[in-house]
């Protein structure tokens, strides 16, 4: 049944419990930790949409002056690539029930994403030290809060890899982690997206 | 990035867990039962206690703001700065910490298992945690009154460049410490909010189709949607507006020359914030309405003995306007000094919306119509809600309509209009439904004699607070005024008319109190309430024990056959059919409760 | 029953208030009269609309009050009258909008060729600035503002030489000329607002914002900062003196120019940007 259709449902004329559109034929085909993954992404996105919309509107303002992107983020873009590409590795061994391919591709993911962590950091150190602070101007400002915003969000995520990793080496239990790792999974695929919008956005501008 | 369906996750849906004991969390010491709960009651019930002690605080300034208004000069312990912080806690604590907790947090966390049909909400400990980050929220705010310069008077707005300059008060840390605040709000308010959709969507008991869902549940559903996508807006601003105040960046900040000093700022766009202010700031508006236009309908329809008027029509237009609400932002800002051009495309949406709005309220009245209607507490309080509501409507009327917005903006006819229509308006659905839920929550009725005296006198009282209010403000007096003094366009009749507001505030402030007396004795004396003691059709209402235990339901998760307002059915044998009565028992069927079909109870 | 007199009662009182109400606006001073025209509309259409509901409300509540034994009428919809009642409202709606859309439209279009002055709000006082008689505005900037130049007008720039500047919170302009005022903020938002006048606009630091008016009436207004500027908003005060071209003449000779501000501060320096004093003429 279609969203429309339940929601112009006449429900005065219906009666009994074996009706379309109820949970308990799960119509919806969501499951709670997806849904849960998923809204929380929407929440993601609205925030960092927000972010760069605010840009766009203050980068019409006459101070704005572009500002130049280290060439260090192009290795941290390729490392969360491959931590990317680690977790879904990942995500395939827990499904397929290969624990030798999810353990190496949870190491990793995860791995890869501490990385672009102090890939990042280095990237601020540099800029610190040439003298861009963020009252520099505000195109500086502003790279420091998208890539603060971004790396909070990685973080978030080690978080969760941790917990799934934990269960994995101490237990070598498959069947508790997979919807875990299948999460970790398309956040990180998520947060690699977001980070390819917004480097582009950083480097057209 | 589509997640792919895998075959191996069950199609078990999470309300049919087969024992409450088996799978769902369970308290093991006084810790874990009563402080860091994970039962949605339990959370609910912190939720609604804090919200109203802090709503308290805000009552309390509401009062001193009034009697320097109704008496200045005579009070010379107010001073300026001290009125203004007072009018930016005051705002500040009443829309987010008072009412959105309390609507979302504390009824909805309340409401939604018990009314799907649920043991528990879907991620209990994340909703236990946004609880804790909700009360460090409030503690920070609180916080914020005993720092140096103390809480921040940049009014709750929060408006760049002034929010963190030197010449409003508190903006040493009290502007800090409110952004920190709100931000931790925001992410436990999201914490929250995800087990809110997704209980809704995912954990509704067998038959509970959407279209079955009472008003209530479509209410505060798409306000936690709404809240979700705007508080990230806010979220933005505080983090700018906290680096150009902690780091001297620009984002809100232009080149400044503040009392003689040129600042560092350079080029910032205070529009901007605005911008991203009301973004949040409208949708929130209808954060604090939408759950109160869904609880009053459940109230109406339960306590007139009928069902709703036009069901489908009024989740569309909960649905439209929650859309809506999102393009509607600039209407508060016509004389911001924006691109004049937007006040056609804002002006021209934000009357779109009263459509919908309206054939709420007609809805609601068209509900009382052949009615039945009993006048308990929560009906007398939803007659109050939907004469408060109108005419706080439709003095947004007048605000929306970009003209009109001119002479009026920033005087004390938009303190009237916000007042009524979200103030005064949700505050009446919040006592209705807390007259109404009491007896569910402590298996006790509240003193019905209290209950009329707090009615009358809030109501009534806060009508004519308010009403004449508008008056003032079409003279042009304004808002945010810490005394008039000296205008040759103000009459003396309306110093005596302020008098006069302040005394019937107090004499409401007094109610309240009252109200809290009827709260905490009530627990101890009440009537004893007995199961389902309204004769109400929802879900919540069936539970093996009243109040329900963890785990709501009894053995078995009760099966919906209809939709929650069977009311008034001609072939019934009473004149209400729960909803998980089966159909073959709607002929005979009496009592309050559905006979659990185990045995149990 | 008492509820329902209740209700008639709060909507009766609602209706009779509004008509002995002592407080209502100030009489108007400028062209805008027809904004209050539009928001005479809006209380009519939604007068009827408020009256109509409460009437319903309290007559339900009289007529189906409970009784024991009786069964509501279970009706859940009708899509006719649910038709009806949205095509009612939303003609209502377009008879308000139309004529407040009308009416911005005209507040936002300055006719071509009126005169401009600017006011420039701080913290918490108000200050004027009139072009002499080249009738331009000279260029200014926050940046250069210091004692000396409050409004931190360019010293270089030829067309600012000659500007009126008026250091105080008083305020006047003649009669039947439309005006085009151009809103400065030299370091918070504040709002220019007479009420008389029914036009407001906020001023925002870093920009230039405007509205107009045509002054309609003689006489001493208040003017008073509408946005929340701080500690002093409240005491954020002028006054607005409408008079006769003759008067205003007048006062006007009386103020100083740019280049006289200067003169006085630094009397031998800077002689290509003395320009004779006596040239301030009225623009208007
Ligand atoms: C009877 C109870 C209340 C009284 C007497 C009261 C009184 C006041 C007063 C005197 C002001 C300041 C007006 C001014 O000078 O601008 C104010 C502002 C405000 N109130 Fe209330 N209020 C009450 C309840 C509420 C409630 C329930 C809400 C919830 C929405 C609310 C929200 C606000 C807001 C948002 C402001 C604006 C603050 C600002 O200007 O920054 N009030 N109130
Ligand atoms: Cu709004
Ligand atoms: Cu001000």
């Amino acid at each position: 049944m279609s969203l429309v259709d339940q929601l112009t449902e006449k429900p005065w004329l219906t009666e009994g419990c074996e009706v379309e559109g109820c949970v308990g034929e799960a119509p919806l085909d969501l499951r709670a930790p997806h849904l849960g993954l998923k809204v929380l992404l929407g929440v993601a996105s609205a925030l960092f949409m927000l972010v760069v919309v605010a840009y766009a509107y203050r980068m019409t303002f006459g101070d704005w002056q572009p500002m130049h992107q280290p060439w260090l983020l192009w290795v941290n873009t390729l490392i969360l690539v491959l931590g990317s590409w680690g977790m879904h590795r990942a995500w395939g061994g827990a499904y397929s029930g290969q624990l030798g391919v999810l353990k190496s591709g949870m190491v990793l993911g995860g791995g890869c994403a501490v990385v672009f962590l102090g890939g990042q950091l280095l990237v601020w150190k540099e800029l610190v030290s040439q003298g861009f602070f963020a009252s520099y101007g505000v195109s500086v400002a502003f790279f420091y809060v998208v890539t603060a915003l971004h790396a909070a969000h990685v973080f978030g995520g080690l978080i969760a890899w941790y917990r799934a990793s934990l269960k994995i080496w101490r237990d070598d239990d498959i069947d508790n982690v997979r919807i875990t790792v299948e999460l970790c999974a398309t956040y990180w695929h998520f947060l690699l997206c977001m980070w390819i919008i917004l480097f582009g956005l950083l480097l057209l501008t | 990035m589509a997640i792919v369906d895998s075959p191996v996750v069950q199609d078990i849906p999470a309300a049919e867990v087969p024992d409450p004991n088996e799978d769902l969390y369970h308290a093991k010491s006084w810790v874990t039962k009563y402080l860091f709960c994970q039962d949605a009651k339990v959370i609910a019930i912190q939720y609604s206690c804090t919200a109203l002690g802090i709503g308290l605080l805000g009552l309390v300034l509401s009062w001193v703001m009034r009697l320097q208004l109704g008496f200045p000069e005579v009070f010379s312990f107010i001073e300026p700065a001290h009125y203004y912080q007072f009018i930016t806690m005051h705002g500040m604590i009443m829309v987010i910490y008072l009412l959105t907790a309390l609507f979302l947090g504390g009824f909805g966390n309340y409401l939604i298992p018990l009314m799907l049909g649920a043991r528990d909400m879907v991620f209990p400990y994340v909703n236990m945690l946004s609880y804790w980050v909700y009360l460090l929220a409030v503690l920070v705010l609180i916080a914020s009154f005993f720092v140096p310069g103390g809480p921040t008077g940049a009014g709750w707005t929060l408006y760049p460049p002034q929010a963190i300059l030197s010449g409003t008060p508190g903006s040493d840390g009290g502007i800090i410490l409110m952004l920190v605040s709100l931000s931790l709000f925001i992410v436990g308010f999201t914490m929250g909010g995800l087990n809110y959709v997704v209980t809704v969507l995912q954990a509704r008991t067998r038959g509970m189709t959407l279209m079955r869902m009472p008003l209530t549940i479509w209410g505060i559903f798409t306000a936690t949607v709404h809240a979700l996508l705007a508080f990230p807006a806010l979220f933005v601003g505080a983090i700018m507006m906290t680096l150009d105040r902690l780091l001297e960046t620009s984002f809100f900040m232009p080149v400044i020359s503040e009392m003689g000093e040129i600042l560092s700022y350079e080029g910032g766009s205070p529009l901007l914030f605005q911008h991203l202010f009301w973004f949040f700031g409208h949708p929130e508006v209808y954060i604090v309405a939408l759950p109160a236009f869904g609880i009053v309908s459940d109230l109406l329809s339960v306590h007139a003995r009928r069902h709703v008027f036009g069901y489908r029509m009024m989740v569309w237009a909960i649905v439209i306007i929650g859309a809506l609400s999102f393009i509607v932002w600039a209407h508060h800002m016509y004389v911001s000094g924006m691109n004049p051009w937007f006040g056609f495309f804002f002006a021209t949406t934000t009357l779109i919306i009263a459509v919908p709005t309206a054939l709420k309220v007609y809805n609601w009245t068209l509900t009382l119509w052949r009615a039945n209607i009993r006048l308990t507490l929560p009906m007398l309080f939803g007659l109050a809600f939907i004469i408060t509501f109108v005419n706080g409507g439709i003095t947004g009327l007048f605000l929306g309509n970009v003209a009109i917005d001119v002479p009026l903006s920033d005087t004390l006819f938009v303190v009237a209009h916000f007042h009524m229509v979200m103030g005064i308006a949700p505050i009446l659905v919040v006592f209705g439904a807390i007259y109404h839920w009491y007896p569910l929550m402590t298996g006790r009725m509240l003193d019905e004699g209290l209950g009329k005296f707090h009615f009358w006198v809030t109501f009534l009282g806060s009508y004519i607070i308010y009403l004449p209010m508008h008056y003032l403000g079409f003279i042009g007096v304004p808002r945010r005024y810490f005394e008039m003094g000296e205008t040759t366009f103000i009459p003396e009749s309306a110093q005596d008319l302020n008098a006069f507001m302040t005394i019937v505030t107090l004499i409401v402030g007094f109610a309240q109190l009252v109200f809290l007396y009827n709260l905490i004795t009530s627990r101890k004396n009440g009537v004893e309430a007995g199961p389902n003691p309204w004769k109400a059709t929802s879900l919540e209402w069936q539970t093996a024990k009243t109040p329900p235990e963890h785990g709501n339901f009894g053995k078995t998760l009760p099966v919906v056959y209809r939709w929650a307002y069977a009311y008034g059915l001609p072939n019934a044998a009473q004149d209400f059919v729960p909803q998980n009565l089966p159909p073959e028992l709607v002929a005979t069927h009496v009592g309050n409760q559905v006979p659990d079909t185990d045995g149990e109870s | 029953m008492i509820v329902a007199y209740a209700i008639l009662l709060v909507g009766i009182g609602t209706v009779v208030f509004h008509f002995v109400s002592p407080w209502w606006w100030t009489p108007i001073a400028s062209n805008w009269g027809f904004i209050d025209d539009v928001i005479i509309i809006t209380f009519w259409v939604t007068g009827v609309v408020f009256v109509a509901v409460v009437l319903f409300m309290a007559y339900c509540v009289y007529r189906f009050r409970y009784k024991e034994g009786q069964r509501a009428e279970y009706n859940p919809e009708s899509k006719k009258l649910e038709i009806w009642l949205s095509v009612l409202t939303s003609v209502g709606v377009a008879i308000m909008l139309a004529p407040g859309l009308w009416a911005w439209d005209e507040f936002v279009t300055v006719p071509e060729g009126t005169a401009e002055f600017e006011v420039l709000g701080q913290q918490w006082s108000w200050m004027y600035r009139f072009p002499g008689k080249d009738g331009k505005l000279g260029k200014s900037s926050t940046k250069l503002i210091d004692d000396d130049n409050p409004f931190g007008l360019d010293p270089k720039d030829p067309n600012g030489q000659d500007d009126v500047l008026i250091e105080d919170s008083e305020l006047h302009l003649p009669l039947n000329k439309p005006v085009k005022v151009l809103l400065r903020s030299v370091d918070v938002l504040h709002d220019f607002y007479v009420p008389e006048l029914r036009a407001k606009m906020d001023m925002v630091p870093g920009a230039v914002t405007y509205l107009w008016f045509e002054p309609i009436r003689v006489g001493t207004f208040d003017i008073l900062c509408f946005e929340l500027c701080g500690t002093g908003h409240y005491d954020m005060r002028g006054s607005l003196v409408i008079e006769e071209a003759d008067a205003f003449n007048e006062w006007f000779e009386a103020q100083s120019t740019f280049a006289e501000t200067l003169a006085r501060i630094s009397p031998e320096g800077e002689i290509e940007h003395k320009i004779a004093a006596n040239a301030a003429e009225n623009s208007f």
